[in-house]
């Protein structure tokens, strides 16, 4: 047997052997609906545990905490977590944006301090991009920040914070100067600490009645001249950079799974369990040609992964498979959920607590968290126009 | 590599000009340019060394197909390809025979749909009857490619009520057994064949196991040539639309800018990467030797509504330009319809599809 064959089996029996039971509280499904002490201390928990086995951050430098091995072996650790369907990683922004951001660009100093307790769990990390008044216009941030000796105080508002109220640090992107004739040249990207006075995380209830998000206000927050990332002006570009990392543009990611797959493959499950006049679901030619689609479309995404790792075959637009990757995996899910609730008649409506709801109302609480991931970090309509204009070469909107 | 020759080579000898001359024509092809294709030994790729191909598989042939159908290229490759596909599951004799023929400059070609247009392999009525040495074919073929230059056709039939094939050389064609069909994609030649009196020496029958055989290969080939020839014409009509849309300018904007031409064009993209990805995921289990009917059937699926999708779109966002038949997206339609219905369309595919995997 192969070493990376073998290293297969070794994760596969660890995770069996050590995955935590079941708890007799609903698990949220991403990273962006951790809205309850014991939901997060549990994910915590698990998390530490994973890296403390070494299946974490396995591809980072040795010196910061990681396991400077080949990334191959955390790409085998990553896909066994999502075949076994273990519990995710919580601290996503950390491990997959703000970790890679560091190593990428951070110094020294900022590498050895905060490396480690991002792949730990210890350090919570969650992202300032968003306000209230500039959602897909990140540009137009307006959260000021203003040296003062060597201190920047912080004034403003930032939104959709997932981990929020959990977080110790917040990479953030906000305005040190107002003046500047374009308005990216004024943005600058500090990695800043959540625990000073003046930062207020207030949670805002999602769609769904669960949490997870927080609307984070500054009120004369004094941070650090030393969060600066890079220097004064840079932050647009810095900014850019980390959605490259959040929108799996580039690798570099600690790894990990950051929510729970939705497989088609439990759609069809689904299907054969539930009756559509009087007959398994899975019966009906319909639902069988909609089901089909969708093992097509999860197949042709899955082989675009791979095939884009072959230059070879990727010649003629080398990015369109990497930047179109946002906009076809969450609208896939979106999609696939909301097919799941339509087999199930006139049940599609209980929700989640109903006694009667169809696996505990799980698909209809997929569907709505699903948004999450087609409206954040550039909703698919931004995506669409970014493929267009970068990809397809078309004039800006 | 072959994949860049093969780009180059249809870029450089099939303009928009050459297609749209060609249509006018009667063999619709340029036999100059076909005898370069034989030369190159693109031909013969499937072919194996000792009957005079290179043996390099059939997986080599989308690097031709593809980028031919980007330039909506037309030559009998595709129906050869098929043809030869059919004969290798015959006996030796018969490969030395007609193989030969065709990694020469020889042209085949398949007669195996009928009235009814379906395109299950197994479904026929066209019978043949042997007497001793003799087999004689009664029945209607539709859809034959190529047909009017074709040197050997492979026609499927019943035999003795089980599938069968017969190899039959262009000399036991009587006259006027040929009608041309008008089909929608012009730069094609496709014809009716009828069959009634033809007879050929029995040895020319591929029956019993080797039957099946060459029915699945013809498949295989089928779905592979067609989706790589899809494939590249999305590519084809994405580039068209892509040069009107930052050409065009309506309210003085490039009409690119707007979003409700530029979403539907990234929906093509996307629709091109993954029919890209179904297609050379299907070739690669074809030339590692193992079951790649799933691949194939969702590779036909995918890419034929992809270029049905963008074919459709070309005409609508050429505008009133787009409705007249010089503009070139009528070109990119009419080729993805004809690369939607033949050989099963998708619905079809995926109703297989769904007896396999659910």
């Amino acid at each position: 047997m192969s070493e990376l064959a073998q290293f297969r089996e070794e994760v596969s029996a660890w995770l069996k052997e050590n995955r935590p039971p079941e708890p007799d509280f609903l698990l949220p499904e991403t990273f962006m609906e951790v809205g309850t002490d014991s939901q997060f201390h549990f994910l915590q928990d698990w998390q530490q545990q994973v890296y403390e086995a070494g299946y974490l951050g396995m591809a980072w430098p040795k010196e910061y905490g990681g396991g400077g091995m080949p990334q191959a072996y955390q790409d085998i650790a990553t896909a066994e977590m999502a075949r076994l369907r273990v519990p995710f990683m919580t601290n996503t922004i950390g491990l997959n944006w703000a970790g890679p951001l560091i190593l990428q660009i951070g110094t020294e100093e900022e590498k050895q301090r905060y490396i480690r307790g991002i792949l730990s769990a210890q350090d919570i990390w969650c992202q300032g991009f968003s306000e209230p008044d500039h959602g897909s216009d990140l540009g137009s941030a307006q959260c000021r920040a203003v040296k003062d000796g060597d201190e920047y105080v912080i004034n403003g508002s930032k939104i959709w914070t997932s981990l929020g109220s959990y977080a110790k640090y917040m990479i953030l992107l906000a305005r040190t100067d107002p003046d500047t004739e374009s308005k990216y040249a004024g943005l600058s990207f500090f990695l800043a600490p959540m625990t000073v006075s003046g930062v207020e995380a207030r949670p805002i209830q999602k769609m769904t009645g669960e949490y997870g998000f927080t609307q984070t206000f500054f009120n004369d927050a004094r941070i650090p001249a030393s969060c600066l990332m890079g220097s004064e002006g840079q932050g647009w570009q810095i900014a850019m950079s980390t959605l490259t990392f959040e929108r799996g543009v580039t690798g570099g990611q600690a790894g990990g799974l950051s929510m729970l797959a939705v497989q088609v493959e439990d759609v069809v499950e689904l299907a054969r369990r539930v009756l559509r006049d009087g007959a398994p679901a899975i019966e009906d030619p319909l639902v069988r040609d909609a089901l089909v689609k969708f093992l097509i479309e999860e197949h042709g995404d899955r082989l675009c992964t791979a095939r884009s790792a072959l230059p070879a075959l990727c010649s003629e637009r080398p990015a369109a498979i990497a930047l179109s990757g946002k906009l076809r995996s969450t609208e896939h899910r979106r999609r696939v959920c909301q097919f799941a609730v339509s087999l199930q008649a006139a049940n599609a409506v209980l929700w989640a607590g109903d006694a009667n709801a169809i696996e505990a109302g799980k698909w209809q609480r997929s569907y709505f968290n699903a948004f999450s991931a087609t409206i954040g970090g550039g909703t698919s309509q931004v995506q669409a126009n970014i493929v267009g204009e970068r990809v397809l070469g078309l004039p800006k909107s | 590599m072959l994949l860049d020759t093969a780009t180059d080579f249809f870029r450089d000898k099939s303009t928009v000009n050459d297609v749209r001359a060609q249509i006018e024509t009667e063999t619709g092809f340029d036999a100059g340019i076909w005898q370069e294709i034989v030369d190159l030994g693109w031909v013969g790729l499937a072919i194996p060394e000792q009957f005079g191909g290179s043996g390099l598989g059939l997986a080599g042939a989308v690097c031709i197909a593809e980028p031919m159908g980007r330039r909506l290229f037309a030559s009998p490759f595709l129906s050869t390809q098929l043809a030869v596909q059919a004969l290798l599951a015959g006996t030796d004799a018969q490969c030395a025979q007609w193989l030969v023929q065709l990694a020469g400059n020889g042209v085949g070609t398949v007669a195996m749909v009928e009235r009814a247009g379906d395109w299950n392999l197994q479904n026929c009525e066209t019978s043949i009857s042997v007497r001793g040495e003799t087999a004689t074919l009664a029945g209607t073929k539709m859809f034959v490619l190529n047909a009017h230059v074709a040197d050997v056709f492979v026609i499927s039939g019943l035999c003795d009520g089980t599938p069968a094939l017969v190899i039959v050389p262009v000399s036991c064609i009587p006259d006027g057994a040929l009608t041309r069909q008008t089909v929608i994609d012009e730069t094609r030649r496709s014809s009716e064949l009828l069959l009634d009196g033809i007879e050929v020496p029995a040895a020319n029958l591929i029956v019993g196991r080797a039957a099946s055989v060459a029915l699945e290969s013809i498949r295989n080939a089928a779905l592979l040539l067609n989706s790589a020839e899809a494939c590249g014409g999305i590519a084809g009509a994405l580039d068209l639309i892509v040069e009107y849309l930052n050409s065009r300018t309506q309210f003085g904007r490039q009409i690119g800018s707007y979003q409700a031409l530029k979403h539907p064009s990234v929906d093509i993209l996307i629709g091109l990467e993954r029919s890209r990805s179904h297609l050379y995921h299907a070739a690669s289990l074809l030339h590692a030797d193992r079951n790649a009917e799933v691949a194939l059937r969702m590779a036909k699926a995918e890419s034929s509504e992809s270029f049905a999708f963008a074919g459709d779109r070309a005409v609508q966002f050429h505008g009133g330009f787009g409705f007249t038949y010089e503009c070139d997206a009528q070109l990119y339609l009419r080729r993805a319809m004809w690369c939607q219905y033949q050989f099963g369309d998708a619905a079809h595919h995926r109703k297989c599809l769904a007896e396999l995997l659910l």
